[in-house]
């Protein structure tokens, strides 16, 4: 889970009123922010105690119940509240410890191209010269490949599975974390600080992290919100091609692979990881919203 | 305006090496062999492989091959399919315009629809039709289409019967490929009714293939048209008493259309990767669908040049999109 | 020889990286008779142009239709079964010879000489493209086979690949010499004795083309055409194919065996098998090759449709890799045996009724099937104390390979996998499921990476050691195709000393007794025979479904 690191948007001296409660006032304000902050708590919470929370083990198979439907369909049972897959698991089960693929995949694959992505973006930036111009054309090969192709090609290169995903999905949203932290270090680059921290014979390194990173750091947080969601979504179609996380991991995109063949006879199976899917994205992208509305006044209305 | 658009043909010539490179490399780093993947489960032994190896130029040096393969496009010889021994052009030819008919018909649906809702909402900020939009479009951004398609042939293809399941075309009718865009063909061709059966084939994909740029569409407009409406010569036009609808149109919508211009460019990628699970789901014959199976199969020369295409389209309707947009925008044009 | 890879080739192409679903919720009768009847006003529009037409809905784009350069059957079946005929065929349905071009042969007493008259007054196909000015005759069949034998043929290069299928049945070695006699005689001299030659001549590779049409390219510099613009003297005269989409044909009024029923053939092309059976519900197709085994009892229950099966040669097998730790022990094996719930297995996967529990590497459809053998009951008891004596240590890593999409011996390979990892884990076994793609799960378990490969053979001859001998021989272990890498020097003698028997009583008991030793070492589990299954409307009359994986529509009409 990303949350909200309002340090970095310190600015200057302003230190009143606390920085946290002004973002959270403005945070506040977006209804759909602390739904979707609501609806990722429940979530988060079920992928820390989902051994706890999941009334089964997700692997078990119970063989005598195969595909039963859901407690309030005819045939239903207590014991399985959102009924059982093809082969006798419990979903309910199987969707929280779900919810622990997708968020780990998310994080590791933000994490995984953010501080790449930004190294990348602060080099293109610092040094416009030669390096600059080649890291950028490096993103523009990238961008123009479909990113689910590219995704799909490297998966195939580095063989199906949860850390081969996160790495597919991590180098396919490298360019958009370069693409802003460059942006972002170019504008800041001629501010008075920077010159200021320059004359003041700050080291390269220093005026990388200390002295710009910080400033830019707003789009990325939203950047990183959006990138968590699109990693779900992206994780869960490879799922979907069968070239994400392997059985009998629950993963959301892999479950509606493996259980696309018995909708017929039990549309449960494919409609509610689905749903899970959406709703977890949806509520992300609310909160990036809220974030940036929040973190980013000038950004407020692109979007 | 020349050297603007000097310089980014300029900028194309190494990114299309690039490309050429990446693709190249990628292909060679996928496991497994396309020799032993051709031969099926039958005994390949090694001379007869090494022969084969031969015969594709495979058991060259790399740097040689990347030659030989640069050369080879330099002579517009994209190479011929592993699997099926046909030539990749032809094969690319004969699929895409699948993938574009498919890919020009989710967009026109994003785009009016997106135009409209993004208008309307813009005006009536904050109103209960906006929230709606914004949350709509917001659910539509999030969606995972591959469900989304299933969901949308459950209810409409077999609840209601309203659709077809899959598809371009009912094959009882006999339509010659003239164009490949099966609407045009259908109408080059006397067999009455094919038409609409081809619109009706094609109706869900799009609405599948177009929900994403759909909702980018809505939301970008909306937040251009407020910028715009709030600009002094909206304000001028509105107070010399023109009537509301020429103010929106004539002088917002116009201005607007700039940033969600660029969205429509940036949408290429999207509309393609998009397309090849929309494809996959509905048995669109599109190129989508065609590279996912060339990865599967290790087709070495339909993968690295479909994907070298697909790249090309996307750099080429980026590059037209930002001519496009410098001309619109002179201050785009002279920035570095 | 040749088994599985028609089969597993086609699905390689169908499921093999991809398949995507689509499947419906319970009204889809409604959608049958709403769509039926859409289907039938524009049939009746159709009815104008062609009278009758055949739509075959099929899993996979034929590669080509050169068939010789292909190997598998869904391109056979585009391309050998309808446009082209070999010197005898398959009787439909079974894997008897009977004459096709050739009327009547003759095989020398030591059986190295084949000696084929052809039949006279045969028509190559007059298309657009090409006009035949003369019967087929021995010139096509030589061209034919001198193709692929011969590297010195002018059209020997122009497959970069070669003749995959030539060259794996091994003709480039035992066909010594191809020669004209006269116009209708043609004489083959073998290297060696071949018992089943007749039954190799009847596979696609070994389809007669037109040695006139391919001259007519070869002075063009067209020889591309000869893939895309087939002509040939079968049922079917080629009309059209767009790719990922239809394959269409219309009947030859010239077949030799008489003008097929259907007038025009169309193959309608459906990877997902979920869209096969919606569209022969809704007669957008009226039949559907390949139904998922679970959707049988639905096709049975259907008014409308109506289903032909039959006990395929087929077997699915789990390899265990007797060359590595632990599994070298023939006490683990049996452990993995006596662990896993075979029963429950076939019935997830296949369905009642639709495939049977194997016990034998063939099924019992073939020669010298040893009925007395049984398999052991269920016993997790007992497997626990065997892997202890076998010091198998509880948590132990093994392996599974299988691949990522389904196929009819193995239908949804996550699933059984899923449930092989779970039987096992009762018994202190941590399977590791390593799901890949076809071609590379191929390659590694060649190789030997595996401890346990999910995998199936299917025989297209009928002859028991067209198992046997590909899959567990010394020789096949050490080229990798047997991917037990077993080789039992008992078993061994036994399969060989049967191959060179000509009597069907003594090569049965010499079997029967191999596979006594198979069951006693047990390099494999052996899972499943199953079943083929092809599913159509009601109308459908005249269609044989074939052991041998192929399809063929020449007599078959709608009503």
């Amino acid at each position: 889970m990303s949350t909200p690191t309002p340090v970095v948007a310190v600015d200057q001296s302003l230190l009143y009123p606390s920085v946290y409660k002004e973002f959270w006032q403005h945070f506040s304000k977006n209804k759909g922010a602390v739904a979707g902050l609501a609806f990722m708590l429940v979530i988060v919470f079920c992928a820390l105690f989902a051994p706890w929370v999941a009334p089964h083990d997700p692997s078990e198979q119970y063989r005598d119940f195969l595909l039963t439907p859901p407690v309030w369909l005819e045939g239903g049972q207590w014991q399985f509240l959102l009924g059982t897959d093809e082969l006798g698991r419990d979903l309910l089960s199987r969707l929280i410890q779900g919810s622990r693929l997708s968020l780990l995949i998310g994080l590791s694959s933000v994490v995984m191209s953010l501080i790449p992505g930004i190294l990348m973006g602060l080099l293109a930036g610092f040094f416009p010269k030669i390096l600059g111009p080649t890291i950028m054309r490096l993103m523009d090969i990238m961008l123009a490949l479909p990113s689910l192709l590219l995704a799909v090609a490297i998966v195939a290169i580095l063989g199906p599975g949860l850390i081969n995903t996160v790495i597919a999905i991590a180098i396919v949203s490298l360019p958009s974390y370069v693409r802003l932290t460059r942006a972002a270090v170019m504008g800041e680059l001629n501010r008075d600080y920077v010159t200021a921290a320059r004359l003041a014979g700050a080291t390269l390194p220093r005026l990388m992290f200390i002295t710009v990173l910080p400033n830019c750091m707003a789009p990325l947080i939203v950047q990183a919100t959006l990138s968590f969601s699109s990693a779900i979504l992206d994780a869960a179609a490879l799922g979907f091609l069968g070239l994400g996380v392997q059985p009998p991991t629950p993963e959301w995109g892999t479950m509606l692979a493996s259980a696309r063949d018995y909708i017929e006879r039990a549309w449960w199976v494919v409609s509610l990881p689905g749903l899970t899917i959406l709703l977890s994205v949806l509520a992300i992208n609310l909160m990036g919203d809220g974030l940036r509305d929040a973190l980013d006044p000038k950004l407020k209305n692109a979007a | 305006m020349f050297s603007f658009i000097a310089r980014r043909v300029g900028l194309l010539i190494p990114t299309f090496f690039g490309i050429t490179l990446l693709t190249f490399a990628l292909i060679r780093l996928i496991p497994g062999d396309p020799v032993e993947v051709m031969m099926g489960e039958r005994r390949v032994d090694p001379e007869m492989h090494a022969q084969a190896m031969e015969r594709l130029g495979l058991n060259k040096p790399l740097y040689a091959q990347y030659i030989d393969y640069v050369g080879k496009l330099a002579h517009g010889d994209l190479g011929e399919s592993l699997r099926t021994r046909t030539s990749v052009w032809s094969e690319f030819t004969s699929l895409f315009p699948a993938t574009l008919e498919l890919s020009i018909a989710a967009l026109i649906f994003a785009g009016i629809l997106g135009l409209l809702a993004g208008v309307i909402a813009a005006l009536k900020r904050g109103s209960l039709f906006d929230h709606g939009v914004m949350g709509i479009s917001l659910a539509g951004y999030s969606m995972p289409i591959f469900w989304w398609g299933l969901i949308l042939i459950m209810f409409f293809s077999v609840s209601l019967g309203w659709t077809p399941v899959s598809g371009r075309i009912d094959l009882l009718y006999d339509i010659p490929p003239k164009t490949g865009f099966m609407l045009i063909d259908t109408l080059l061709s006397d067999e009455e009714g094919s038409f609409m059966d081809a619109l009706r084939h094609l109706i869900l994909p799009a609405i599948v293939l177009g929900t994403i740029p759909l909702a980018v569409i809505a939301r970008m407009t909306r937040s251009s048209m407020l910028e715009v409406l709030r600009e002094d010569y909206v304000r001028t036009a509105r107070a010399k008493g023109l009537s509301p609808a020429r103010v929106v149109f004539v002088h917002g919508l116009r201005n607007a259309l700039i940033p969600v211009l660029t969205v429509f460019g940036l949408q290429v990628g999207t509309l393609l990767a998009g397309a090849v699970l929309t494809e996959t789901i509905f048995s669109w014959p599109g190129i989508g669908k065609w590279l996912i199976e060339a990865i599967g199969a290790r087709d070495y020369p339909v993968v690295q040049n479909g994907i070298l295409l697909i790249a090309c389209l996307v750099i080429l309707v980026n590059f037209v999109v930002d001519i496009l947009y410098g001309f619109a925008n002179p201050r785009i044009r002279h920035q570095r | 020889m040749c088994g599985l890879p028609n089969f597993v080739a086609r699905y390689r192409l169908t499921y093999g990286f991809i398949t995507c679903g689509v499947r419906y919720l319970k009204s889809t009768f409604k959608l049958a008779t709403l769509r039926g009847a859409i289907a039938l006003a524009v049939f009746s529009v159709a009815v104008g142009i062609s009278a009758k037409p055949l739509v075959v809905c099929t899993e996979a784009s034929p590669e080509g239709f050169d068939t010789a350069l292909y190997t598998t059957a869904v391109t056979a079946d585009a391309s050998a079964e309808t446009i082209y005929n070999r010197l005898v065929d398959f009787k439909p349905g079974t894997t008897e010879i009977v004459p096709a071009l050739a009327e009547t042969w003759e095989i020398s007493d030591d059986g190295l000489t084949y000696t084929f008259h052809l039949r006279k007054g045969v028509k190559f196909h007059t298309t657009e493209y090409f006009k035949p000015t003369r019967d087929m005759n021995a010139d096509d069949v030589i061209w034919s086979f001198q193709r692929q034998l011969d590297p010195n043929h002018p059209w020997h290069k122009q497959s970069q690949v070669g003749y995959p299928y030539f060259e794996s049945m091994g003709f480039k070695e035992l066909l010594k010499n191809v020669e004209k006699v006269d116009d209708s005689t043609v004489k083959f001299t073998l290297t060696r004795r071949e018992s089943p030659f007749l039954a190799d001549v009847a596979m696609a590779f070994a389809s007669v083309y037109s040695a006139e049409y391919a001259d007519q390219l070869l002075k063009a510099n067209k020889t591309d055409n000869l893939n895309s613009q087939p002509i040939g003297t079968g049922p079917f005269v080629f009309q059209r194919y767009a790719k990922d989409a239809q394959v269409r044909f219309k009947a030859n009024p010239e077949y030799f065996r008489g003008k097929p029923p259907a007038d025009t053939l169309i193959f309608a092309i459906a990877t997902d098998n979920n869209v096969r059976l919606q569209k022969l519900k809704a007669n957008e197709c009226q039949v559907a090759l390949y139904p998922k085994p679970d959707d049988i009892p639905n096709i049975k229950k259907d008014p409308n449709l109506k289903v032909d099966e039959l006990n395929s040669m087929t077997t699915a097998y789990i390899a265990m890799n007797t060359t590595h730790k632990y599994m070298s022990d023939v006490r683990v094996r049996k452990a993995i045996e006596l662990a896993f719930d075979k029963e429950a297995y076939v019935k997830a996967l296949f369905g009642k009724d639709n495939a049977t529990v194997a016990v034998n590497p063939y099924p019992d459809t073939l020669l010298g099937y040893n009925k007395d053998l049984k398999n052991p009951a269920h016993d997790l008891d007992k497997a626990r104390a065997l892997l202890k004596e076998a010091g198998v240590p509880e948590g132990t890593v093994l392996t599974l390979f299988t691949r990522n999409g389904g196929g009819p011996t193995n239908p949804n390979p996550a699933m059984g996998a899923q449930m092989m990892q779970s039987d096992l884990a009762k018994v202190g076994i941590k399977l590791d499921i390593r799901v890949m793609e076809w071609g590379e799960m191929l390659k590694r378990a060649k190789n030997g990476e595996h401890d346990m490969v999910s995998a199936g053979w299917s025989g297209d001859n009928g002859d028991p050691d067209n198992f046997l001998t590909p899959n567990l021989s010394c020789e096949a272990a050490k080229n990798g195709e047997n991917y037990a890498r077993w080789c039992n020097q008992k078993f061994q003698t036994l399969i060989d000393q049967a191959r060179e028997k000509t009597d069907p009583a003594e090569r049965a008991a010499l079997y029967e007794q191999a596979q006594v030793i198979f069951n006693q070492d047990l390099p494999w589990i052996s899972m499943a025979y199953t079943k083929a299954f092809t599913a159509m409307r009601n109308n459908v009359e005249g269609y044989h479904i074939s052991p041998l994986t192929t399809n063929n529509f020449a007599t078959t009409q709608v009503k």
